[in-house]
């Protein structure tokens, strides 16, 4: 019982960064339908700025808010100097583009932060709670990434729910052309699309790394995970990438806790899933019916 | 809408937004020799045409005969590769596509352009985006005018008939206020009793409000029965233009061109 507690829990909170990340990919497919294979690369570029922040002797907390800032201003900058020219044309441009990116970025990080493995600190405890002489893998600090995943969705939500610049953003990404005729500069909203996406990818990249090491790379298996939970969720629907990262955080974390050996089949695991998936049901868990039609 | 001759009136920009209207009969949009290719092929090949302020002007013509590329070029869709359009004097033959609805330039595309993913009321709220913080009352008047929609305001727009998206986009573009409204194809797909009702409600908000409409149509006999003036595009030339009654009577013209 304790066992599947704790193997719950964990899944769970690995499950919550997938969620994020998968996020980041809808977020970037629904507005430009493009795959954004250097998520994973712009968000360990932030997570090099937080940590040389914390190096110099500043707060976690302010290396956080500038790490995510940064990330703001990369995923703008990124959209409209790099992708835009790709934007509409044949999707194998756009794919090599963010290829390329993902290999320029990881290697620019090696070249001015060192490709040695850095320990990346935690904002909080990394010793799970205890009841009694019991102690499950809930963490004070994995209460810190519940949470801010959390934050960061509802904030989402509410953005493109509630507010015109969220409205205008859903406009662009569903009927760009109609959006640009009513008036809504639909530039500017891809741009805005991908530095919120690029600024929640940096989130499950910082979490990621809290207590953990990081390294250029360090951020390539949270790209197949990641990947993996938006195809099962379906590429289009954020709700669908948030319920696929946690099943997926659920699944591998199953497998590496009761499968003998499991924790050596974990990136397996992950693949048998995204094939699983894409022969059972190739447009995800939440696939949307509707035809697309501007 | 019920019964486009009912009572229900709407007041589109009476006393905001577009500001003056320019009086009847005078030139509002006009067209000069307007060229566009893809490619190596021309689409428009030198058109000049100009739709009047408080008159529906109906531009006919085959498939083919370069009737949408014409309202895309106008709208900026379609960058020419000659010629000029002016809206109420201004010249904006090169003014972005984002910045047209502003001027009072409202473009419904072809296949109606409705955001399928969108709430009906959602569809509604981004065709005023630009104008910043719109009046409740101004979508109450567009519901008012089109019960039907009203009754599906929060339901996707996918859901929609065909009837019910033509008003809807219609709707929405009469929130943006605008001094000419470009239609392309309104009745594709459209039952004859849709279309005449959505052609009535257009008649009657040019005459009671003073819009200005241009109309791409292939559907020429309805077109014609509500429009003032007629412009008959070939092959991407203009062959003819006059007053929508007279290009009705003249038999030739009509087996030539407008096919009945």
């Amino acid at each position: 019982m304790q066992q599947f507690v704790n193997v719950t829990l964990s899944g769970l909170i690995q499950g919550s960064i997938f969620a994020a990340f998968a996020l980041a990919l809808v977020l970037i497919w629904r507005s430009t339908r493009i795959v954004n294979f250097a998520q994973g690369s712009m968000a360990a570029a932030t997570s090099f700025i937080a940590l040389a922040l914390i190096h110099s002797g500043q707060s976690y907390w302010l290396a956080l808010v500038v790490a995510l800032a940064a990330g703001f201003v990369l995923g703008a900058v990124v959209e409209r100097v790099i992708v835009r020219p790709v934007e509409g044309g044949p999707e194998l441009n756009a794919v090599i583009v963010t290829l390329g990116l993902f290999v320029a970025i990881q290697a620019l990080i090696a070249i001015i932060a060192g490709s040695e493995f850095q320990s990346f600190p935690a904002p909080f405890g990394l010793r799970g709670f205890t009841f009694g002489s019991t102690t499950i893998a809930l963490t004070p600090n994995s209460v810190f990434v519940l949470i801010a995943v959390l934050i960061t969705m509802v904030l989402l939500v509410a953005l493109f729910r509630f507010t015109r610049v969220g409205l205008a953003m859903r406009a662009s990404a569903f009927g760009q052309e109609v959006a640009r005729l009513l008036g809504v500069r639909v530039g500017r909203m891809l741009t805005l699309g991908w530095a919120l996406a690029a600024v929640v990818g940096s989130l499950s990249g910082l979490l990621i790394a809290g207590g953990g090491l990081v390294y250029p790379a360090y951020m390539d298996s949270l790209i197949v995970f990641g990947f993996v939970a938006a195809i099962l969720g379906g590429l289009d629907s954020p709700i669908g990438a948030i319920v696929g990262g946690l099943l997926l955080g659920l699944a591998l974390s199953y497998v590496s806790g009761y499968v003998p050996r499991g924790s050596g089949l974990v990136n397996l695991a992950a693949l048998v899933i995204l094939m699983v998936v894409l022969l059972v049901r190739p447009g995800g868990l939440f696939a949307s019916s509707t035809a697309r039609r501007a | 809408m019920t019964d486009a001759h009912g009572s229900t009136s709407l007041s589109i920009g009476a006393d905001a937004g577009a500001g003056a209207r320019t009086a009847p009969g005078t030139a509002l949009l006009e067209v000069e020799g307007l060229t566009s290719a893809y490619g190596p092929v021309r689409a428009l090949d030198g058109v000049t045409l100009s739709a009047e302020a408080g008159r529906i002007t109906a531009v006919l013509g085959a498939n083919g005969a370069g009737k949408t590329t014409l309202l895309r070029t106008i709208s900026g869709l379609v960058r020419p590769v000659a010629g000029r359009v002016t809206l109420g004097g201004e010249d904006i033959t090169r003014a972005p596509v984002e910045a047209m609805v502003g001027k009072g330039m409202a473009h419904v595309p072809e296949g109606r352009g409705v955001i399928a993913e969108l709430t009906v009321d959602e569809n509604l709220r981004v065709g005023s985006l630009f104008r910043g913080k719109v009046e409740k009352s101004e979508f109450d008047r567009v519901y008012d005018t089109f019960p039907r929609i009203a009754e599906r305001r929060d339901n996707p727009a996918h859901t929609l008939s065909g009837g019910e998206r033509q008003m809807l986009v219609i709707g929405r573009a009469l929130l943006a206020q605008p001094r000419i409204l470009l239609l392309d194809e309104p009745s594709l797909g459209l039952a004859p009793r849709i279309v005449a009702q959505i052609f009535g409600l257009l008649r009657k908000l040019v005459d009671s409000e003073g819009l200005s409409v241009l109309l791409v149509e292939q559907n020429a006999r309805s077109a014609l029965s509500v429009a003032d003036v007629g412009v008959v595009l070939n092959l991407g030339r203009v062959v003819v233009t006059d007053q929508a009654r007279t290009l009705m009577a003249d038999e030739g013209l009509r087996h030539a061109y407008l096919g009945f």
